[in-house]
C-alpha cells in the first residue's frame, strides 16, 4: 500500500503544488492513487453488491423474470399488474397498519422509560438490561412471543385465565394477530430506543432543571417545557430511524406461524415480495413492488439524511 | 408536599422496575421451558419452576443423543445440530463485523483526509445507497451469488456485506473528520506515508468509534434471518436463526416442539449476551446516533 506518490513531497519537494492551488510553500501531497487504493475495497463491495444489484432490481421489474427462464421485457406490465392487485394493497395497508401500531407504542413507552432514567438513575446495569432484547434475534423473538401467547399452553394466556378472562391472545386471531405483532416487536425495540432518546437527554445541560426547580415547577411540567422541546431535533430523527426500520418487518411474521405464511392480516410488504419471488418465481413482479418500497423509504431516508446533518453539527 | 413527592418518586421507581420485569421475564420463560422435560408440558406449563429439570433439551438439539433419544424427548427425531449453526453464525457475523468494518475505515479516512478528483462524487454515490432497501438488492443479488454457483457456501454468505455498507463509512468519515489535524500534521511532517498515518496513529486513535461500529454490526449480522434463509439453508452453512426456522419446520403436523425450541433460542442469545456483559459498559455509553442503521 505504500503508494509511490506518497512521498513526493515529502523530502526535496520535487513537484510542489501538484495538486494545483498555485505551487505555494505549503506541501500537498498527491494522493490521486493512494485515494483510490484506500477506497479500492469499498468500491469493488458497492459496485458489485449494491450498484449492480440496484440497476438489475429496476431492470427486472420491466421484465417477466421466473429464475428458470432469461429475464423477457415486459414494458410496464407489472407495474399495471400491481394497480389491480388487492393484495398488494392489502400488504401494503397491514404494513401501514402495523408502522403505526408499532412507532406510537415504541416511541411513547421509550420516551417515558427515558425520561424515568434521566432524572432518577444513571446506572448502566439498568440500562445494559433494557438493551438485552435489542441483542436478540427477531427470529427468537418471534418464537419466544408465539410460545408465550400459545392458546393451550402459553403464560399469557394463563395470566388472563387467571385473571377471570375468557380472552385468548393468540397470533391467528385476525383481529389481534397484528396488533400483538406490532406490540412484540415494540417490547424488543422501547429498550434500545429509550437508550438513543436517553443519550439525548443527556445533552440537556442541567442547570436548566436546578432552575426550574427552583422556580417550584414539578416533574411533568419539566418533561413538558424542558425536555421534550430540547429533545425534539433527536426525537425526530429517531423516529424517522425506526419508522424506516419499521417497514422492513419480516421476521417475525415468518416465525410466528410455525413456518407457515402469515394469515393476510398479517402478510406485510416485505413478506409478499419474499412471497412473489421465492414462492411463486416471480422475481420481476416481486421486483416492481419492492419498488414501491424503495419509493417509499427513499423519502423517509432522505429526510433522515438531512437530520442526521443537522443534528451533528449541533452535538459535536 | 413533601409525602407528594416522595409518592411520586415511588410510582416511577416502580415503573422502572416494571420495565426490568416486563424486559426479563419472557427470557427466564424461555430458560424455564428449555429445562422442562417435554413430557410434562401439558402438565407442567405454569409453576415458575419445573418439577422435574432436566438438560436433556440441550443435549438433543446439539445433536449428543442418539435420533432414538431425541424422539423419546420429544424430539421429532430428524437431525439437527446447534452446535454447527452456533459456529456458522459466530463466523458469519464475526467476519463480516471485522473485515467490513477495517474496509470502511480505509473508505471512511480517505473521504476524510485525502484528495484526490472524485472524491466527494464517490462519496455522494455511496452515500445515495442508503436510500435503497436491502430487499431490493436482495433479490438481484441472490441471483448474482446463484448464477456465481456459491449458493451455500461461507463465501456466497459474506460477500455482500464483507467489504461495506454505506452507514459505516459515513459513521467513520464523520468521526476522522472531527479528530484535530494536529497530530497528523506533526506526523507528515517526519514524512511518514499515508498508510503509516492511518495504520499507525488514526486506528489507534479511532478505537472507540471503531468498535462501536464493529459491534453494531456483529449484533445486526448476528440477527440476519432473510439472507441466511435465501442463501444458506443448506444444513453445512445454516446459522442459528436459519436453524431455528427449520427446526421449527420439521413438526408441521403436531404442535411445536417447545421445549427444543426454547433450548435452541437459549443458544441463540447466550453469545451476545456475553457479549453484553463483557462489553456492556462500553456498548452502553456509546449508544448515541452511532448506533443506528
Amino acid at each position: 500500500m505504500h503508494a509511490v506518490g506518497t512521498r513526493l513531497d515529502a523530502g526535496t519537494g520535487r513537484r510542489p503544488g501538484l495538486l494545483g492551488r498555485g505551487g505555494g510553500p505549503r506541501r500537498r501531497r498527491d494522493d490521486r492513487l493512494v485515494g483510490w487504493l484506500f477506497l479500492l475495497p469499498v468500491i469493488v463491495g458497492f459496485l458489485i453488491f449494491y450498484a449492480y444489484p440496484t440497476v438489475r432490481g429496476v431492470w427486472y421489474s420491466f421484465t417477466d423474470y421466473s429464475l428458470l427462464n432469461d429475464p423477457a421485457y415486459v414494458g410496464a406490465d407489472n407495474y399495471r399488474q400491481l394497480v389491480s392487485d388487492d393484495q398488494f394493497w392489502n400488504a401494503l395497508k397491514v404494513t401501514g397498519y402495523y408502522v403505526v401500531v408499532n412507532i406510537v407504542s415504541q416511541t411513547v413507552l421509550a420516551l417515558g422509560l427515558a425520561a424515568l432514567m434521566h432524572r432518577l438513575t444513571r446506572s448502566v446495569v439498568l440500562r445494559a438490561t433494557l438493551l438485552v432484547p435489542w441483542l436478540v434475534p427477531n427470529v427468537t423473538i418471534g418464537l419466544l412471543w408465539a410460545w408465550m401467547l400459545d392458546p393451550d399452553l402459553g403464560f399469557v394466556n394463563h395470566l388472563l385465565g387467571l385473571a377471570g378472562l375468557d380472552a385468548t391472545l393468540s397470533f391467528n386471531s385476525p383481529a389481534w394477530a397484528m396488533p400483538l405483532v406490532a406490540l412484540v416487536n415494540s417490547w424488543a425495540y422501547t429498550g434500545y430506543t429509550a437508550l438513543l432518546l436517553y443519550a439525548g437527554m443527556l445533552q440537556i445541560p442541567p442547570h436548566l432543571y436546578e432552575g426550574a426547580a427552583i422556580d417550584g415547577a414539578g416533574e411533568v411540567r419539566m418533561f413538558r417545557s424542558i425536555t421534550l422541546p430540547l429533545l425534539r431535533p433527536i426525537l425526530a430523527l429517531v423516529l424517522v430511524v425506526s419508522l424506516i426500520g419499521s417497514f422492513q418487518i419480516f421476521d417475525t411474521v415468518a416465525v410466528v406461524y410455525g413456518g407457515k405464511a402469515p394469515i393476510p392480516e398479517t402478510r406485510v410488504i416485505y413478506y409478499y415480495i419474499y412471497q412473489q419471488a421465492f414462492t411463486y418465481f416471480h422475481m420481476g413482479y416481486a421486483s416492481a413492488v419492492a419498488m414501491v418500497l424503495v419509493v417509499i423509504l427513499g423519502v423517509l431516508t432522505a429526510v433522515q439524511m438531512r437530520m442526521l446533518r443537522a443534528s451533528r453539527s449541533d452535538l459535536g | 408536599m413533601f409525602s407528594g413527592i416522595k409518592i411520586g418518586r415511588g410510582v416511577t421507581w416502580f415503573a422502572l422496575a416494571a420495565a426490568v420485569v416486563l424486559t426479563v421475564f419472557p427470557f427466564y420463560w424461555m430458560v424455564r421451558t428449555a429445562l422442562t422435560p417435554a413430557a410434562d408440558l401439558y402438565t407442567d406449563s405454569t409453576a415458575l419452576w419445573p418439577q422435574n429439570p432436566t438438560l436433556i433439551n440441550f443435549a438433543r438439539i446439539l445433536g449428543l443423543v442418539s435420533a432414538e433419544e431425541a424422539r423419546a424427548a420429544g424430539g421429532s427425531g430428524a437431525h439437527i445440530d446447534f452446535l454447527l449453526y452456533t459456529t456458522n453464525s459466530l463466523v458469519y457475523s464475526g467476519l463480516i463485523a471485522v473485515v467490513q468494518t477495517f474496509c470502511c475505515a480505509m473508505a471512511g479516512y480517505a473521504f476524510a483526509r485525502l484528495r484526490f478528483p472524485g472524491r466527494d462524487l464517490a462519496f455522494a454515490v455511496i452515500v445515495a445507497a442508503l436510500m435503497v432497501p436491502p430487499i431490493f438488492t436482495l433479490l438481484p443479488n441472490f441471483v448474482l451469488v446463484k448464477q456465481l454457483g456459491i449458493l451455500n457456501t461461507i463465501p456466497g454468505l459474506v460477500l455482500p456485506s464483507l467489504l461495506m455498507t454505506p452507514f459505516a463509512v459515513f459513521f467513520l468519515r464523520q468521526f476522522f473528520l472531527s479528530i484535530p489535524r494536529d497530530v497528523e500534521e506533526a506526523a507528515t511532517l517526519e514524512g511518514i506515508s499515508r498508510w503509516g498515518m492511518f495504520w499507525r496513529i488514526v486506528l489507534p486513535m479511532s478505537r472507540g468509534p471503531l468498535i462501536t461500529i464493529g459491534l453494531t454490526t456483529v449484533v445486526w449480522s448476528w440477527k440476519d434471518y432473510l439472507w441466511p434463509l435465501l442463501v444458506g439453508k443448506g444444513e453445512s452453512t445454516r446459522v442459528l436463526t436459519v436453524g431455528l426456522g427449520v427446526f421449527l419446520q420439521q413438526s408441521p403436523n403436531r404442535a411445536p416442539d417447545w421445549t427444543g425450541l426454547m433450548a435452541g433460542s437459549v443458544l441463540s442469545i447466550l453469545p451476545v449476551l456475553l457479549l453484553l456483559v463483557f462489553l456492556g459498559k462500553r456498548l452502553v455509553q456509546s449508544m448515541n446516533f452511532s448506533g443506528m442503521k
